[in-house]
């Protein structure tokens, strides 16, 4: 089947060219970070993990946010999701690869990635996390070839298949969930010990993936004969407003928490997120600009959202849905992982700024992702013959 | 009340076993002072359990910088040019830094400045070798927390998990900033964490920690905290210590006379 995306439009091969060449200046950074090390970050002892990890805390939840296709259609039959299912489920795909990568570009010593597997240490949550997502790639690669196949061949998939898509349901959950413990355990860190980061994570996961699909929805409409149909969009829609409102409310607990609690070591994190903290060289707050325009994004994409009028507009969703998905990804993809490390275990402040190959480099791995989503998108298309526009 | 809250930790520490490995005695052990925010485990006697006392006065006012020299040449520390690619194993950090929750503002003047030399904790209860995905990181039947630097894959997640700041990562080949290559001891490669390892390479061959033997008015005392004589426990008993972070259950082997 994999032939379908090898011929396409003059427009396909423009784009997956200028994805290769994304890749290729990807390949050209990794052979500098690999030779010279980490140091070309802007990481650093005080700010230990940055854009990377960040990115890959970020691409975990869309991840995992295929479940929100993959539970109503399978689950409860919710036959207008029927179209539209391998599409999150290769979503899923593409996101856990561009997390494993991430992964690979974030460790010191890549060529020992392997003792990950060969020294197995259950009690790393790191270990967990290494195996629930190349277990999630593994079931979703499984699933949609399966289901896919059939599709193809008229045929409804083998009784097998169900278990497993049952399985993938709770494993989406457990792929953020271990993500969101990879930080929650840490007696050395307030900002991230909070049982709400789950669910929190969760929320945004399940906010800014359905987002994306209907933004991918939308753009299918468009430039190819595919039409998910209204109502499936209208549906995503729906279920990104909820799961954002969810995300806030959840946002306001912690602040809540953290700043009436008056406790300075709860506190202090919050201050540097929004405001900045104080030391004798003066003011640091390099990312609290970021902060208010993903907090000022996600209330208003919520606002537009909430009022069915607007987001059943198909003028204004995908607005609100990009919205959605900057304010969220500046949220959980820069925001979150930062913060934790300001101050430092010693009280210090010291900001963390990415460089231009940290930049580079999380630009061709998207780029990447991009590129397997838009294969795959175009076989879906091809073999459902509705690929030209 | 006693007894029911016993029976409350045996049931529950019982349930518990399952799931964290914890033994049902040592979560029923009754709390002595000093433990009261970890049940203590028991201390296995006639095992070595190495530990540090600092002691405060004997450090306020005096310039450590030899203390560290001494530490960073014999075991190939880098001096790296750029503050974010710094590598220490051993430095000092003003009162209300090395003891975020215990600092006021009336704190004496000279532990105002960077007056408490701090360095790993060689835990009890280490976070970084719990979050070690590799077990690059362990703890010895000692107390010891060394690193194999051959099985890290430079994940930092251990730099992440210490609550003391103690652990550095080579972000660069850090070779050509040795000064002077100590032959004696391993120097290391680009991507990987490193730390202080209280001299075990020294107290194998019977000698003390370097910074405790550039200490020459006995500012660092260094000994088996298990063994009731030592030098280290005898201090304990005579005078007033504290710990970094006691609130975390990290269980710090650096004590802090004050």
């Amino acid at each position: 089947m994999l032939e379908k995306a090898l011929s396409g439009s003059k427009g396909y091969w423009i784009w997956m060219f200028c994805l290769m060449t994304l890749m290729g200046m990807g390949g050209v950074i990794y052979l500098y970070q690999f030779t010279e090390g980490l140091g070309v970050t802007g990481m650093s002892r005080d700010i230990p993990w940055g854009f990377y990890i960040g990115q890959l805390t970020f691409m975990v939840g869309v991840a995992a946010s295929a479940v929100m296709v993959v539970l109503p259609y399978y689950l409860h039959n919710y036959k207008d999701f029927g179209k539209i299912t391998v599409l999150g489920e290769f979503v899923a795909i593409a996101s856990v690869i561009i997390c494993l990568m991430f992964v690979i570009v974030d460790v010191g010593q890549p060529i020992r990635a392997l003792n990950l597997f060969l020294h197995p240490t259950p009690n790393s949550l790191l270990f967990w996390d290494a195996f629930v997502l190349n277990g999630y790639l593994f079931l979703n690669i499984l699933i949609t070839r399966v289901t896919f196949d059939a599709e193809k061949k008229q045929i409804a998939p083998p009784k097998w298949i169900k278990p497993i898509i049952i399985l993938s349901i709770p494993w989406a959950v457990s792929i953020h969930t271990v993500t969101a413990f990879l930080y929650a355990g840490l007696e050395g860190r307030a900002f991230w010990l909070t049982a709400i980061l789950a669910p929190r994570f969760l929320a945004s996961a399940f906010a800014a993936g359905p987002a994306l699909l209907v933004l991918l929805c939308l753009l299918l409409r468009k430039i190819t004969r595919f039409d998910a149909g209204e109502k499936p969009i209208k549906k995503l829609a729906v279920i990104a407003t909820y799961a954002l409102a969810v995300n806030l409310f959840f946002v306001a607990l912690e602040l809540f928490t953290g700043l009436y609690s008056d406790m300075p070591e709860h506190m202090h994190h919050f201050e540097y997120m929004f405001i900045g903290l104080h030391d004798q060289l003066g003011n640091h707050n390099m990312l609290a600009p970021f902060m208010w325009v993903s907090m000022l994004l996600c209330f208003a994409a919520l606002i537009l959202l909430l009022v069915p009028k607007w987001r059943n507009n198909f003028k204004i969703l995908p607005v609100a849905c990009v919205m959605l998905f900057i304010g969220l990804w500046i949220d959980k993809g820069v925001g979150l992982v930062i913060t934790g490390f300001v101050p430092n275990p010693t009280g210090h402040i010291v900001e963390y700024m990415p460089t231009w190959v940290e930049i580079g480099l999380v630009v061709s791995i998207y780029a990447t992702g991009l590129f397997i989503l838009t294969g795959l998108y175009k076989i879906v298309l091809s073999v459902r013959g509705q690929v030209d526009a | 009340m006693g007894g029911s809250r016993r029976d409350f930790l045996k049931t529950a520490g019982a349930s518990l076993a399952l799931l964290g490995g914890l033994s049902a005695e040592s979560l029923a052990a009754p709390l002595s002072e000093g433990e009261l925010f970890r049940p203590g485990e028991p201390l296995k006697e006639g095992n070595v359990r190495w530990a540090m006392v600092v002691d405060l006065k004997k450090c306020a006012g005096k310039d450590l910088s030899k203390l560290f020299e001494a530490c960073h040449k014999i075991h190939n520390v880098p001096d790296m040019e750029r503050e974010k690619d710094k590598i220490k194993w051993i430095w000092s950090e003003p009162f209300g830094h090395a003891f975020p929750n215990q600092e006021h503002e009336y704190v004496a003047r000279p532990y105002q400045e960077k007056t408490v030399p701090v360095m790993c904790n060689h835990c009890e209860r280490p976070p970084c070798v719990r979050v070690c995905p590799t077990q690059a990181t362990f703890k010895r039947e000692d107390g010891i927390v060394m690193m194999d630097m051959h099985r890290c894959i430079g994940c930092r997640y251990c730099i992440v998990a210490c609550p003391y700041g103690s652990r550095s990562f080579n972000w660069r080949n850090p070779r050509p900033y040795i000064k002077e290559i100590n032959p004696e001891f391993p120097t290391r490669t680009k991507g990987v964490v490193e730390k202080c390892n209280f001299c075990a390479e020294r107290i194998a061959r019977g000698k003390e920690p370097a910074c405790v033997e550039a200490c020459t008015d006995g500012a660092l005392v260094f000994d088996d905290i298990n063994d009731p004589n030592s030098k280290v426990r005898q201090l304990l008993e005579t005078r007033y210590s504290i710990r970094r972070k006691p609130v975390l259950g990290t269980m710090p082997h650096v004590f802090y006379l004050v």
